[in-house]
């Protein structure tokens, strides 16, 4: 074998090359993190600043708040379960990294489903985009939340299958501790717009 | 490089198609992943699109020579003045500052590619396949008529929405047998921003992961070149500056093309809130204009005046102020808008406190210049332009802070004199320093020094001649974006002055254009340094072979090349001037008459081999470089296949959606699955 100097991409996988001691794609994605958090930030002000604009169409009363709770449950614990696929990959165990990142999904796609579900009854009671300034947000800002459970479902099929080929081995453990951080991110986000749209509407009344 | 090994075994490959491996000929420019073949692609597209906005510019001046002007319709020059804006800037000046970035940023800090080569392939063609997509509305009826500011709601009614000037607003016409309402014009504006955007957003975490991590040995941040610090703070504003005006570009196209209430004020939405986010976006927008010019001049008054560059962490820092203050001076794009006396007061505040920074860098730049030995060379004629036109831009942008004085200006041909000040005596100037420049690095050929002077002055009369009536015409009341105006106002004759200063520039323009061409192959031998400069982009030859350098060169200094050519006698390491010393070395040897040969080690040794003392010849250091690939090209082309989803109706729509889609995914895919190196691609040996 010849040896490598510095060649792109090639030290993506040994941090210690770089000058930072961090690899290339782990800082690509806290890059990309960063500036996600500025998309959302965009589209959770449009949505607070028309949280009044209703027009005279129906407003948060539509929520349901034990419905969304749960999904909201069920998101969280797979933050959880993404980090016992990645204890897994780094332990080397992929049988176990297997079970815990197809559960990851499983409960990414329980949330997206519990979305597409809310959706549809939010449609069914006269809801949608063009009713008022209030559901445009409401539905933009959502959606592209959904967008991105379901963009991070799509990695993780990959991550599985990309497995089960012996693509992925326990030395690529950290290309998962990188969709992690993205799937972290995601949840987290949720964690914000679940307080903002869902609960404090709640709280104040203004859902009734 | 350029002998490769025998061809791929087709077992091994899982990918559709055969690894492209060659790495010459017209197809390889569409393949490839090498940062400076991909920096050239960005030059030469980025030159078309500014040929193009600036056929649209002389559109514009010859209907504003006269009153009551007949060469263009209203609704002509609607679309021409706002493609001229956004073509000049998403098109031409910020690829050009790509353009810049991808060829040099990897020399400068002495690596071998960017961090993540098929992205940087990716951003080039997003960028161009976004350039298409909008300049395509040309045929799909119409280009974008809003102004590139693209306010609400003009840009949701269309131009006309009574109708004056292109008969029933609400008309459609039919393509392809699918009916396209004319109001698809800003839907076009909406999404190629987006895409472009998309193209950005990349560069931008390619680059910041470029300089933090792939830095030669020694370079420390703050031994990196000017231009390099100015690519890192243009690339953070980038990265959280176009997610704001990407969700503006979401809302704007859901209300265009779906129905949604985010910016119209008949169903509670509020115009207001897109002039935030636009200019939010916006005034960092100007920086990412700007500060490429700024790092290049930087590199190059040095060069031309001898003497290091006065306040090096001056300048620096100030660079990093602009990136954070940039942020928060937005609303003086809206001082009319009626924000109140608090708001108008901080704003105002803000902006001329950016000032100060901005005015730090232009002393530095004097400071280098003074009592420097010049050499008025074509690269150092436009830096010097820049220092002074940018200058004469500063000062009529401190004006604008002050807010009465604003409400004077606002929406007048002042404005316009101001910002083309700055983004064309500004950025335009300093990127085409930067052209005369590194032309001789990416070609190993001079450009023509006769012509290169001819168009400084020619460009530099034409420029003046041209932008400065508009001073004039503003503060007597000419507004802006009008498409003619009527006699007997007195702004006849300033208007004639200008249009003919737009020709001395295009006049300008054309010698640069026949200059860059016929240097190619007739313009003279360059040899890896022929500016006697001080950065390590100079150690290499031109140009450089593919993998930059056989051995990454070891920094020991901020003027790396120049303390190798001319190491201070009996010290290995570079003296550290003061702050604002003039740094003149004890027995610098006479400048640009020779080469020196000794070494910092005593041996002879040219300084532009690219050995290092210390580098171990036994062990034989071969590398891999990243080798070509069609994915980035197939990925990039599908997201503009996908945008027109939006604008045709179904069930034609929906073709686009899926195979946009398609091809975006399966970009991604094979991507993701293609080994970044093919392992039968040949090895470049040391
Ligand atoms: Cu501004």
């Amino acid at each position: 074998m010849t040896v490598d100097v510095h060649s792109p991409e090639s030290t993506a996988d040994h941090g210690h090359h770089t000058s930072l001691g961090i690899s290339n794609t782990k800082l690509a994605m806290w890059c990309f993190i960063g500036s996600e958090c500025l998309f959302f930030g965009a589209l959770i002000s449009a949505y607070l600043i028309y949280i009044n604009e209703r027009a005279d169409g129906p407003g948060a009363e539509l929520f349901d708040i034990e419905f969304t709770s749960a999904s909201t449950f069920i998101l969280l614990m797979s933050s959880l379960s993404m980090v016992l696929a990645l204890a897994g990959i780094q332990a080397g165990d992929m049988r176990r990294f297997r079970i815990w990142i197809v559960a990851t999904g499983l409960m990414g796609s329980v949330f997206l489903a519990g979305q597409i579900y809310e959706f549809t009854v939010f449609l069914s009671e006269g809801a949608n985009v063009t009713v008022s300034p209030f559901w445009s947000a409401f539905f933009l800002l959502t959606g592209f939340h959904g967008v991105h459970v379901a963009f991070g479902i799509l990695m993780l099929i990959a991550a599985w299958a990309s497995s089960l080929t012996g693509r992925l081995r326990m030395e690529n453990a950290e290309t998962i501790e990188n969709l992690g951080l993205y799937w972290h991110f995601v949840d987290v986000v949720w964690i914000l717009l679940f307080t903002l749209v869902y609960l404090i509407p709640a709280l104040g009344g203004g859902g009734s | 490089m350029t002998t490769l090994a025998e061809r791929p075994s087709a077992s091994r490959s899982r990918s559709p198609f055969r690894r492209p491996l060659a790495e010459t000929g017209l197809g390889s420019w569409f393949t490839t992943v090498d940062h400076k073949r991909i920096g050239i692609l960005y030059f030469v597209s980025a030159m078309v699109f500014f040929v193009i906005g600036g056929v649209e510019a002389l559109l514009i001046r010859l209907q504003l020579a006269t009153p009551d002007g007949q060469v263009l319709t209203i609704d002509q020059y609607n679309q021409i003045f706002t493609m001229h804006g956004l073509t000049m800037v998403f098109f031409a000046v910020m690829p050009l500052g790509s353009a810049f970035f991808n060829y040099l940023l990897p020399l400068m800090i002495g690596a071998r590619d960017v961090a993540f080569p098929r992205l940087n392939a990716f951003s080039y063609w997003v960028f161009l396949a976004a350039g298409l997509f909008i300049y395509s509305s040309v045929l799909l009826g119409g280009m974008p008529d809003g102004g590139w500011f693209g306010y609400a709601p003009l840009s949701l009614v269309g131009g006309d929405p009574l109708g004056y000037t292109i008969g029933d607003a609400t008309t459609t016409q039919t393509i392809a047998g699918n009916t396209v309402a004319e109001g698809q014009r800003m839907v076009f504006y909406s999404l190629g921003l987006q895409i472009a955007g998309i193209a950005s957003l990349a560069s931008a975490v390619n680059f910041i992961v470029t300089i933090l991590n792939m830095r030669a040995p020694g370079m420390t941040l703050m031994r990196m070149p000017v231009f390099v610090w100015m690519i890192l703070i243009v690339s953070f504003l980038m990265l959280f500056a176009m997610p704001v005006i990407g969700v503006a570009l979401w809302e704007l196209m859901m209300d265009t093309s779906f129905g949604a209430n985010f910016f119209d004020p008949a169903q509670g939405g509020d115009p207001v809130l897109w002039q935030h986010m636009f200019w939010l976006f916006g005034h960092p927008e100007v920086y990412i204009l700007i500060l490429p010019a700024f790092g290049i001049v930087s590199e190059i008054l040095p060069v031309f005046s001898r003497k290091p560059l006065f306040g090096y962490t001056a300048i620096v820092f100030s660079g990093i102020a602009i990136g954070f203050i940039g942020w928060g001076v937005w609303a003086h794009h809206m001082f009319a808008v009626g924000l109140g006396p608090v708001a108008n007061s901080a704003f105002g505040l803000s902006t001329m406190f950016i000032a100060v920074p901005t005015g730090i860098k232009i002393f530095n730049w004097i400071g280098t210049m003074w009592d420097g030995r010049l050499r008025l060379t074509t690269p150092m004629l436009f830096s010097i332009g820049l220092v002074a036109m940018f200058t004469i831009g500063g000062l009529s942008g401190v004006t604008h802070a002050v807010v009465p004085h604003n409400w004077q200006q606002t929406d007048t041909y002042y404005v316009v004199a101001h910002f083309h000040y700055v983004l064309f005596g500004g950025a335009i100037f300093g990127l085409m320093a930067g052209a005369y420049y590194w032309y001789p690095k990416a070609t190993g050929r001079l450009m023509n020094e006769r012509l290169g002077k001819a168009h400084f002055w020619i460009q530099l009369v034409g420029f003046n001649l041209t932008f400065a009536p508009h001073h004039i015409l503003g503060l007597n009341g000419m507004p802006r974006r009008v498409a003619t105006y009527e006699d007997g106002y007195g702004w006849n004759f300033w208007n004639l002055v200008s249009t003919v200063g737009a020709f001395v520039i295009a006049l300008g323009v054309l010698v640069f254009i026949i200059n860059l061409v016929i240097s190619y192959k007739r313009g003279a031998e360059a040899g890896p340094d022929p500016w006697d400069a001080r950065t390590v982009e100079w150690l290499t030859t031109s140009p450089p072979p593919p993998h930059n350098w056989d051995q990454v060169p070891n920094i020991r200094a901020r003027d790396e090349l120049w303390q190798r050519k001319y190491p201070t006698q009996g010290q290995r390491e570079q003296v550290r001037v003061p702050a604002g010393g003039s740094g003149e070395l004890e027995g610098d040897v006479a400048p640009g008459t020779t080469a020196p040969t000794e070494g910092t080690t005593g041996a002879t040794q040219s300084p532009y081999t690219i050995s290092d003392p210390g580098y171990d010849k036994g062990v034989r250091h071969d590398v891999h470089m990243p080798s070509p690939s069609y994915y980035p090209l197939i990925a990039a082309f599908g997201l503009p296949i996908a945008a027109y989803g939006v604008i045709f109706d179904q069930p034609a729509g929906f073709v686009f959606y899926a195979v946009g889609a398609l091809l975006v995914l399966g970009g991604l895919f094979g991507w993701v699955l293609e080994p970044p190196t093919d392992p039968s691609a040949e090895v470049a040996h040391q």
